[in-house]
This record gives structure tokens, sequence and C-alpha cells, in this order.
């Protein structure tokens, strides 16, 4: 009879990386079937092909760098899933699988894989292809469409390195009540247009795939705060942060600046601060180093919006965040314990 | 007292004065005045550190008493079971001894001396392998097999006519040390040096590691000596007060202590969380007391002295009737184990001895541990002996080995470490140095030299990244380059 021998502690949680990431995919599932409800086919078939194209990226990364295969930790799948929603649904397919590429290669296989990326795949892959294709990330379908569920939005199956196709007719063929092919923030910005709340909350403004419902993002959200797969404090912190700056813009000037509910509830900003602020591997560890980060990331949001030349601007605003996380890590380090002040 | 100390004792809860001990005193100075919010928070404050984590107990058999076990055929006694100086044999191979008798001396004020915990025959002085390593200076015995389990052996003292120096002296001559763990010799913590002064004592009944019930069953069983042990322990290190802490999920052996509670109440009794690592030292009086002990200092200097239950539970039982520490109470628990519970176990029983009579024999490839699951040590061959340091022999099989033994992943800086650990470190950073063998960063820049190795870090993580591994790994390159 044998004797282990080894270190203590001889416990462990039990908790692992693929567990928690598993539960992400788990609580973006909602918001994936919502899309889907929308925008039917096209939504359904980005969703699919980004997630492949990350997975076969993520592989083929693992076979270019002779390490193990890392699809098992279901990182790639969350940055593919989160990655389609994104993006507009109408979004050439092709298109897609550059983005999932362009995510994980650039985003993080070439800094060393899960735990060694400075900025969210996700974010990297949807900046790239802001860049590359900035007609096509502006290209937004209505919700609803009769047509949704038999026939693909024309654009969605645009020929690889081609234009995408002209989606004007369908739009006129499929026509939505209300239908201006413009998102909340977009028609605020250019024609002063206040969105109804409720439309915000259900999903029935114009926008990326994954966006449109605040509501069905903050329950998948605090799904994931309850099974403690997430902290709390990076989504409050950003969204508290946006509320103060979007409040006090108004106040200052209710006729330039927004109504605090359009800033809230549209664009990316519920998606961006529960499913990419909180990003582990980007966001910092220290305790008060997350309430800054987070505090950044709105801030940021809100200035990028009001004062930049985009409507959306949660995600750079992330993207800063998790480039100044390591710094902010380096100078709130926690209090230790009997520390004597100086 | 030093400066540092002394603020920190003014700056506590309530601004108490100069000199007056922190707690209860301190407290009722508001008398006349309540504040709106002290029964909001009173209701809310519980007695407690901040993180810390909450592991499964796995704590069983709480109705069984203590129970014993067949005498070993042999008992293999290392020198140096304690902290200090190994001790001095006084017999020769061949003689004879009975049980309680001393059979080596202290050597030197850390030390302590050995009894003979059975009637028999000095079989060898010899090299024996012990917890401390392979070969370890010990006295082995071959037990008589007509040897009682009764103590052959007694000086009965007056303890009240003991001057400070005398009861010192006695308390090391019956060869107690903290029976928690570490094993430092207990006359040697009780006295205190001329430039502290002790006002508080701390029973630690917290027993905060999984598996381990062997301090419950003692407060349950024998609450009058632990009291008695208190008191003595009050008088050596001149303590007014003493407080008992207990998690607050052994309510019952709180209420077991309460009637034998002086009436003078210099003893109390307070619950604190259920929650690992509460029994260790600074979390412990951060929870009863709310002092933080400075980083790198010691209890004393606060004016307090922490003790375990256990120690002085047998304290009080073995002073008055001068006897010498020869068994302790060990928690026998895992998959690994037939018989299951608590056990008085003579000092020097061999791991193997005792798991022949209450392991379970079919387990297969398994892991012994030494004490609780968090802290414990692994044991390297079944011929170690049970020493005065042995809270628990736990016996893993391999189900239990598995979620440690799977792959690792790199750090994706969740956090967890940081939100668990007591000490208010940051572990993954640490951890990131480690990879990276930045020993001398880890220390200057993230306070490795604060970490007690409790090992909640690694047991949170879910990269299975072995941290309190490598930071032990860290400090001792540090401990041994330090001297070159």
């Amino acid at each position: 009879m044998s004797i282990e021998l080894r270190p203590s502690p001889h416990l462990h949680s039990g908790r692992d990386v693929p567990t928690i990431m598993r539960h992400v995919v788990y609580a973006l599932f909602p918001v994936c079937a919502f899309s889907i409800w929308q925008y039917g086919l096209s939504a359904l078939a980005l969703i699919v092909t980004v997630t492949l194209s990350c997975l076969a990226a993520e592989r083929i990364a693992n076979r270019m760098s002779g390490t193990v295969n890392t699809l098992s930790d279901w990182s790639a799948t969350i940055t593919g899933v989160l990655l389609a929603l994104t993006l507009p649904p109408a979004f050439p397919l092709w298109m897609g699988a550059v983005a999932g590429f362009a995510a994980i290669w650039l985003g993080k296989s070439l800094f060393g894989g899960l735990g060694h990326n400075p900025f969210n795949p996700a974010l990297v892959g949807r900046a790239f292809v802001q860049a590359a294709f900035p007609t096509a990330i502006t290209t937004w379908a209505p919700a609803f469409a009769p047509q949704r569920f038999s026939e693909f939005i024309p654009s969605s199956l645009t020929l690889p390195f081609m234009v995408p196709n002209d989606i004007s007719a369908w739009v006129a063929a499929n026509m939505v009540d209300g239908f201006t092919g413009a998102t909340p923030l977009a028609r605020w910005k250019f024609e002063h247009f206040v969105y109804p709340v409720e439309d915000m909350i259900t999903g029935a403004a114009s926008a990326s795939s994954g966006e449109t419902s605040a509501l069905l993002l903050l329950v998948c959200g605090l799904y994931l705060i309850a099974r403690k797969f997430m902290d709390w404090r990076i989504p409050v912190a950003v969204v508290g942060s946006a509320m103060i700056m979007a409040w006090g813009f108004q106040l200052y000037d209710a006729e330039t600046y927004p109504p605090m509910h359009l800033a809230l509830l549209s664009g990316g900003l519920m998606l961006g601060a529960l499913f990419m602020a909180t990003d582990m591997a980007t966001s910092p560890v220290t305790p008060m180093g997350v309430w800054v980060y987070g505090a950044l990331i709105g801030v940021l949001t809100i200035l990028i919006r009001y004062f930049g030349g985009l409507t959306e601007g949660v995600m750079y605003a992330i993207l800063v965040g998790n480039a100044a996380a390591p710094l902010i890590d380096k100078y709130l380090q926690p209090k230790v314990f009997g520390a004597r002040k100086k | 007292m030093d400066v540092i100390v002394e603020e920190i004792l003014v700056k506590g809860k309530g601004g108490r004065e100069k000199g007056n001990p922190p707690g209860r005193e301190g407290r009722a100075e508001g008398a006349g005045w309540t504040s709106p919010f002290s029964l909001l928070s009173s209701l809310f404050s519980k007695k407690d550190f901040a993180r810390g984590i909450h592991p499964a107990s796995y704590k069983g058999g709480l109705d069984q008493p203590i129970r014993r076990m067949p005498f070993p055929r042999k008992l293999v006694l290392p020198l140096a079971q304690h902290i200090g100086k190994p001790a001095t044999p006084l017999v020769a191979v061949g003689q004879e001894v009975l049980r309680g008798q001393p059979i080596a001396s202290a050597n030197g004020p850390l030390s302590v001396p050995i009894h003979a915990p059975a009637d028999g025959v000095v079989e060898a002085i010899a090299l024996q392998p012990s917890a401390r390593g392979a070969w370890t200076e010990s006295i082995v015995l071959r037990v008589f097999e007509a040897s009682v389990q009764e103590m052959g052996w007694s000086q009965p003292l007056d303890i009240d006519a003991l001057d400070h120096a005398q009861l010192i002296a006695a308390i090391q001559a019956s060869g107690l040390v903290g029976l928690g763990g570490a094993a430092f010799p207990s006359h040697a913590k009780f006295d205190v040096p001329a430039q502290h002064s002790v006002h508080t004592l701390i029973v630690n009944g917290c027993e905060c590691e999984p598996y381990l019930t062997c301090d419950y069953k003692l407060m349950r069983e024998w609450p009058q000596d632990l009291i008695a042990g208190t008191r003595i322990a009050m008088r050596a290190s001149g303590a007014q007060r003493a407080v008992i802490g207990v998690e607050d999920n052994k309510l019952d052996a709180l209420e077991a202590i309460r009637p034998h509670l002086p009436a003078d109440g210099s003893i109390t009794l307070q619950a604190v969380a259920t929650k690992y690592p509460q029994g260790a030292e600074k979390m412990l009086i951060k929870s009863l007391l709310g002092l933080d002990v400075p980083a790198g200092g010691l209890p004393v200097q606060l004016g307090i002295v922490v003790n375990n239950v256990g120690t002085l539970a047998l304290l009080g039982r073995l002073l008055p009737q001068g006897q010498g520490l020869i068994e302790r109470v060990v928690t026998l628990a895992g998959p690994g184990i037939k018989r299951p519970g608590d056990y008085w176990i003579p000092l020097g029983t061999t791991l193997r001895s005792i798991l022949d009579w209450a392991g379970n024999p079919e387990c297969g490839e398994r892991e012994v541990i030494l004490g609780g699951p968090m802290m414990g040590q692994a044991a390297s061959s079944l011929d170690i002996p049970v020493t005065k340091g042995t809270s628990g022999i736990l016996v893993f099989d391999k189900r239990m080995l598995e979620p440690i033994t799977q792959h690792s992943w790199a750090c994706i800086h969740c956090s967890e470490c940081v939100n668990a650990c007591p000490m208010g470190l940051n572990p993954s950073q640490l951890g990131m140095l480690a990879g990276k063998l930045e020993f001398d960063e880890m220390a200057q820049q993230y306070h490795l030299g604060d970490c007690f190795e409790c090992g909640c870090c690694t047991y949170v993580c879910p990269s299975h990244i072995p941290l309190v591994q490598q930071f032990r790994a860290a400090k001792a390159f540090l401990r041994e380059r330090k001297p070159l």
C-alpha cells in the first residue's frame, strides 16, 4: 500500500476555471436566444459562425504553439458568443469569422493564452472589424421582421471579401413600424430623438444583436453574481459612475445632453458592464482597484459618447480600462493586516 | 510597551485610556450616552475578522465521547517534540520505566522534559523517523504487556503556595507545549518578557480546521480542568482576565463550560464566527478584541497571550497532580479510517499501530495527514509517532486527492485569493512573482513575511495554482540565503 506525499492544504474548494467559464456561457444562452428571436436566422448564423471561428482559431493556435488543447476551458466559447453579441445582426458572416480569428489570435494567443491577455479578446475582435469594416458595423437591421425565420438578411450571406449586399430592399419588404436604421444613441446624437424607456428595456430598439434588452442582460448577470461567478462590484461601479456622469450632464444642460435612461439602457453599457468589464483576466484583483477600474470605464463611456466622434463608447472605455488594470493593481495593493501607518 | 502598541490600544474601539485593558471595560465607558446606531450595530456586528474561507466542516461523530484504543507494543519518543532545544535523555538502554516517569530532561529554558507514556523498558536510544525528518534521535520504549492505563508517577503540588518562578518551573516540568500544533513550550509563553505586561489571556477554542474535533470534545468533557488550567495560566502570565473564544458552531461546548466559570467574572466566554482560519492567533485577537497585532509583531506586544483550550485543559489536569504530559487527544478521521473519533493516544504511538487498529485496509492509495487538512503535514512513513503537537490523523483516499492532482491553469486574476487572504496580502501577485523566482520582490514589496501559510489562497484558486506551497518555498529560499 502506497502513501501519497503532498504539501498542505489537502482540501480544495472544488472550483476550477472551466466551471466558471461554462457558467458564463450558460448565462449568455438566454441573451442569444432573445437575439435569435428578434433577428431570426441571421442572428443564429452569426453567433454560430463567430463562435466556431473562435474555437478554430484557438485550436490552430494550440497546434502552432504546441500547448495542450485549451478548447475544454470554455474561454474561447465565451469570446465567440460575446463577440457575436456585440456585432450588428446583419453583419456579413465572413466578416464575423474574421472578427473571431482576430479576437483569439490578436487578443489572446499572441500574449500566451488565457490569463496572459491584457485586453478582453472579444473587444479586440470587435475593435478590429470596426476599423476594418466601418460601414458594415453600423448597418442595423430591424427587429421582429416578419420573414426573419424563413430567410437571411441579405447582407449576412455576402461572399467573402466582397462588399456587403445592400439590405435596403429587404428592409423595405420587411417593413417594421418605426424602424429608421439607427440606434437610440445615434438618433439622439443626430436628431435629438428620445427613445421610449420601455422599448429599450424590452429590446425593441435597433442595436447589436446582444445589447437590445437591458432587462434580460441584468437578469443573466444576476445569475452569475448569485452563483459567485462574477464580481458584482465591477458592474455596480461601471453603471453607477455612468449614471452619475449622465445625470450631472443632464442637470447641467438637458438640451444638449440626453436623458439619463438613454445613457444607461442604450448601446452596450449593460452588456459591457456585466459581461466584458468583468472578464477576470483583464480586470484588477485588488478590492480598491476593482472600484477604480469600474468607475474609470463608466466615466470614459459617457465622455466618449458625449464628446467623441463615435456614438458608442463602451468598447473603447473597457479597452482603456483593461490597459490601466495592471497599473491600478500596482498602486492600490490591499492593506496588509497589522500594517503600520506611516 | 512600545509606543506603537500603546497607540493601538488607545486607538482601539471607544478610545480607551492608556493602560486600560481593551474589551468590556473599554466599551462600557460610553454609559449614559447611547449611540442611535449601537443597537443596530450590535445586531449586525459579529465577532469576526476580514476575509477567510468557509470550507465544509467534515466534523463527524460529535456525540461520541473521547475513547481509548489498545496500548501499542512499542513507543517511539523523539527528543525534539517541541520548538526549542531537544530534551536530554535521563535513562539508559535496558532500564525499566514507570508510566509518567521523566525519561528526558529539559535542555535549557526553551525546552521541556519528556515522560514515559507507559510502563516498559528502554529498548534503544537511536535515530528514528519522525514528522520532523527521516532520522531524529528518539527513545524507543518496549511496553510491558501488563501495562495499565493508569498513572504510576505523580507528585501532587499545592499550586497556590508556589511563587511565580516556581510555577513556571512546575509548568516546564510537566512537559506541556502548545497542543494546537505549534508545540511551543507553554512555560516559555507564560514567562512574559519584562518589557511587556500581559492583561488578557485568550483561550483559543476555535478549532477551525475541518475534520478536527479533539478540542471540542475536551471543552465538553473536561470543562473544570479547562477552567483550572485557565486560572493557572492567568497567574503564570499575569493576565487579569481571560476570554474563551469558541466558534459559533460549537455553542454546546460554551454551555458546557459556562457553569464552571468563576463568580468574579475574570473569565468570560465569547462566540466568534465559524470561519477558517478563526483559530489563528492574530485573527482570533481581531475577532475578540478588535485589535490588530502589528505586522511582524507578537500578541504579547499588545499585552495578550493566546493559548489553545487543549493545552489549558491538560495544564489544569496535570499540574495539580504534578504529572507530565504523556498522552493527548487525537482526532482520527477521513475516508481511510474505519473507526473515526477522538482518542486519548499515548505519545510515541506510531501511525502504523494506530492504523492497524483504526484504519481501513481497503483504502488503497492514500495520504496520511498529521493535524488538520488545511495546515497539516503529510506523513512520509507509517513509522512516524504521534508527538505532543499532533492534533489529528487524517487518512485521505484517492477520491479526496483528485481535485488537487488535476491540471492547473494560468492565473485568470479572478481575485478569489485576494478576497480570501486573512492577512490582506495579494496571493495572485505573489504567485506570479514566485513563478519568475522574484523572491526578493515578494518579500520587500508584497509582504511575503506576513504570510502564515493558512492555505486559503490555494484552497480557493480555480486555476489550481499551488500558491501557498510556492510561498513556503520562497520563504525557505530566503531563510537559507540570509546567513550568507
